[in-house]
């Protein structure tokens, strides 16, 4: 027995000395997501522990569990992490409201433009470091284009047109979000282009004349020539039955590019997919473009300095342009102005940021701290409009609820008129 | 003698306590803590901190017809779900219960669905599902039935849940009731067959009634699991198309950590607490007056 305790303490000593001693080794918890950038960053963070000694700990979630992950651990006060990727628009609102961004007083922002930094600044100081930008885009198949002798579409008439052409048992003409909340950022530029909006200045708009026909015309082209199911439908389905061929027209985020050419993954070869610009609409052609992703410092962190060098290097110059050449559209500037990378960069991708960086809404969705929420009651009105082919007697009169309900809610959370 | 006489006069309470410190760490101070946030108004997307609002929170959350349709839904699928289970567990319990050539290998291949991960089920019935590129369409397709939306519409999602439910845990009831019907006597099947009962007739009136208890017991380890629900619903569906597949618990997740009302999402997990409890009271006491 003796010698048992005996044995037992001095393991205990030893690792009380060995817990000592790794107390000396610098070191932080990073939280990335399981997104390309987060991919890339994870595989270069031996670079960084070789060149500063910090040791860094590494986890990687899917987005909506990353949030949960931050919002408990955050809301609970029992938080280790230092640095974080986080979702602007989702979250940046809420974590920002319960204080849980470090103010990043340091950190150079002028490579980044001012509509990308909108988002990351709240009062006079910004919180949150923009990574990654998307905007909406239509992807088609070339050889269906060309078998049916039609062009691609530049304008809403011409989009629902060439979807009631291409449009068949195998094949179905246009494919868009039509999972509820899943949807609402997809269906956001529609409403743009049709003059509309989710929210201004702080008041629930989406019961609009415009966001009303947009509504209808999403529901329309969906109901008539979408995907069986569409209801049901995020861009984790849609991209499946793209990359199978069956469908001509697919409108979503400009970030699926990369993988519905990547030949490991497609039955459709790469010369026949296109990317155009998003199709006007009645009143303008303002698609999306959004900061999707940024990495901010947490404010329980109790290594900020170590954080804010992990944050530097992760937001570098030239792990932007290593992003880049993995065909990640990045947020800083000037990696979209030197010629070297892009020779590299798809063309179409090129093309389609610069209109839409010139002419494109920096918001997909209502901007507030409740935005969950208010994304399912939006998702409600596309669910109806898709499932009546756009015809619902009810649209108008639902619409009116939800923009009730929401405004409710941003009166709730102090953000009404604001 | 007198050194050990404290512990030799407390074993009664020594020896379990861990295990009580244990369930009341771990089990009792959860249940309590959710009951005294469901008295708050804890809402993150305020950034205030909480107070106290007494029923305010149940009176919003009872109110609201989301609330009561997934209460009728959780019903629903619950009811549905367990009563296939239970006949269709029992029919084949009963069926692999005399012996046959292949018997452990047909045991051996009913293990398999209640090993598999929930969320990695889920994932393959999606794919199952789908309604362009999924098996379940093409296999109607080619006996040239007509083809279904399956999950992705309203008004067969449930349905289609109860199907991947029934296929994963129908085994368990199986396996339980096979080891409650390997442990009856022979005896009194016997005499029931010297007296000229049929075959149905004993199975009628001498099984099943000896190895009722044993079901009840399959029964109310499914229904308290069916109650709560998430994992497949969450990976299949995450409550949709809509709020079509919308139970107490995946509403009870989106209140927490989509919408962020803690106080609310505490109310919903009150109720669902109390729905679970009653039930099981309620099939307790069933399985009670079979026994006597």
């Amino acid at each position: 027995m003796r010698k048992i305790l005996v044995f037992m303490l001095g393991a205990l000593t030893s690792l009380c000395v060995s817990m000592g001693a790794m107390a000396q080794v610098k070191e932080i918890r990073v939280l990335l997501a399981n997104h390309p950038y987060g991919d890339l960053l994870k595989s270069a963070i031996p670079e960084f522990e070789n060149a500063t000694g910090i040791r860094v700990n590494v986890e990687s979630l899917q987005e909506s569990q990353l949030t949960t992950k931050l919002t408990t651990e955050f809301a609970t006060n029992s938080s280790s992490v230092d640095v974080f990727m986080t979702r602007p628009l989702q979250e940046g609102k809420m974590f920002y409201k319960n204080g849980w961004y470090e103010p990043l007083m340091t950190y150079d922002f002028s490579d980044y433009p001012k509509n990308v930094m909108s988002v990351s600044t709240f009062g006079q100081k910004s919180y949150i470091v923009p990574l990654v930008t998307e905007w909406q885009v239509l992807y088609y198949r070339k050889d269906v284009f060309k078998e049916a002798g039609i062009k691609v579409p530049t304008n809403f008439t011409e989009l629902e047109a060439a979807a009631k052409k291409l449009n068949s048992d195998s094949l179905a003409g246009i494919a868009s979000r039509g999972k509820g909340a899943a949807a609402v950022t997809q269906a956001s530029s529609y409403i743009y282009n049709f003059g509309g909006l989710y929210l201004d200045k702080g008041v629930a708009v989406f019961n609009s004349k415009p966001a009303i026909d947009a509504l209808r015309f999403y529901g329309k082209l969906l109901g008539n020539y979408g995907p069986k199911g569409v209801t049901s439908m995020s861009w984790e389905n849609i991209m499946p039955l793209f990359q199978a061929g069956k469908v001509a027209m697919w409108t979503d985020a400009s970030v699926f590019y990369g993988q519905i050419i990547d030949p490991a993954k497609t039955q459709v070869s790469a010369e026949n997919v296109g990317i155009a610009n998003f199709p006007a609409g009645p009143k303008m052609n303002s698609p999306f473009i959004v900061t999707s992703w940024g990495i901010a410092v947490a404010k329980q962190s109790k290594n900020k300095d170590l954080a804010m060098r992990f944050l530097e290097w992760a937001t570098s110059k030239e792990l932007a342009a290593k992003g880049m050449l993995a065909n990640i559209t990045m947020a800083r500037s000037s990696v979209w102005e030197d010629p070297a990378i892009l020779a590299k960069v798809n063309p179409g991708l090129v093309e389609t940021r610069a209109y839409a960086a010139k002419f494109g809404n920096p918001l997909d969705r209502p901007y507030m701290s409740a935005v969950g929420e208010a994304r399912d009651l939006i998702g409600e009105l596309i669910i109806e409009s898709i499932n009546t082919r756009g015809a619902s007697a009810n649209l108008e009169k639902m619409a009116k609820e939800k923009v009730a309900k929401v405004n409710e809610i941003l009166e709730d959370t102090g953000e009404y008129g604001k | 003698m007198a050194q050990s006489s404290f512990t030799e006069r407390n074993l009664r309470i020594l020896f379990p306590l861990p295990a009580i410190i244990f369930v009341a760490l771990l089990m009792i101070f959860p249940v309590l803590y959710t009951l005294f946030l469901s008295f708050t108004n804890w809402n993150l997307t305020s950034g205030a901190p909480f107070s106290f609002v007494g029923f305010k929170s149940y009176a919003r959350v009872l109110a609201e017809p989301r609330f009561l349709h997934a209460l009728s839904r959780t019903f629903a699928f619950t009811f549905f779900a367990v009563v296939i289970e239970g006949f269709l567990g029992v029919a084949i319990a009963i069926i692999l219960n005399r012996a046959f050539v292949g018997k452990s290998v047909a045991k051996l291949m009913l293990l398999l669905p209640l090993v598999a991960t929930p969320v990695a089920v889920g994932i393959v019935f999606n794919l199952f599902y789908d309604p362009t590129i999924g098996l379940a369409n093409f296999m109607l397709q080619s006996v040239g039935l007509p083809q279904g939306l399956w999950i992705s519409s309203s008004a067969t999602v449930i349905p289609s849940l109860i199907l991947v439910d029934v296929w994963q845990w129908t085994p368990m009831i199986t396996l339980i009731v096979l080891a409650g019907l390997a442990g009856l006597s022979e005896e009194p099947v016997e005499a029931a067959r010297v007296d000229g009962a049929s075959e149905w007739q004993i199975l009628r009136y001498v099984t099943i009634p000896m190895v009722m208890p044993v079901i009840l017991t399959a029964v109310i380890l499914r229904l308290i699991d069916a109650l709560k629900t998430f994992d497949i619903i969450f990976a299949m569906t995450g409550g949709g198309p809509g709020y079509a597949s919308e139970t107490l618990n995946i509403l009870g997740f989106k209140y927490s950590f989509e919408y962020f009302r803690m106080g609310q999402s505490s109310v919903i997990l009150v109720v669902l607490f109390l729905v679970v409890f009653a039930c099981s009271l309620g099939i307790m006491k069933l399985r009670a007056a079979s026994e006597t």
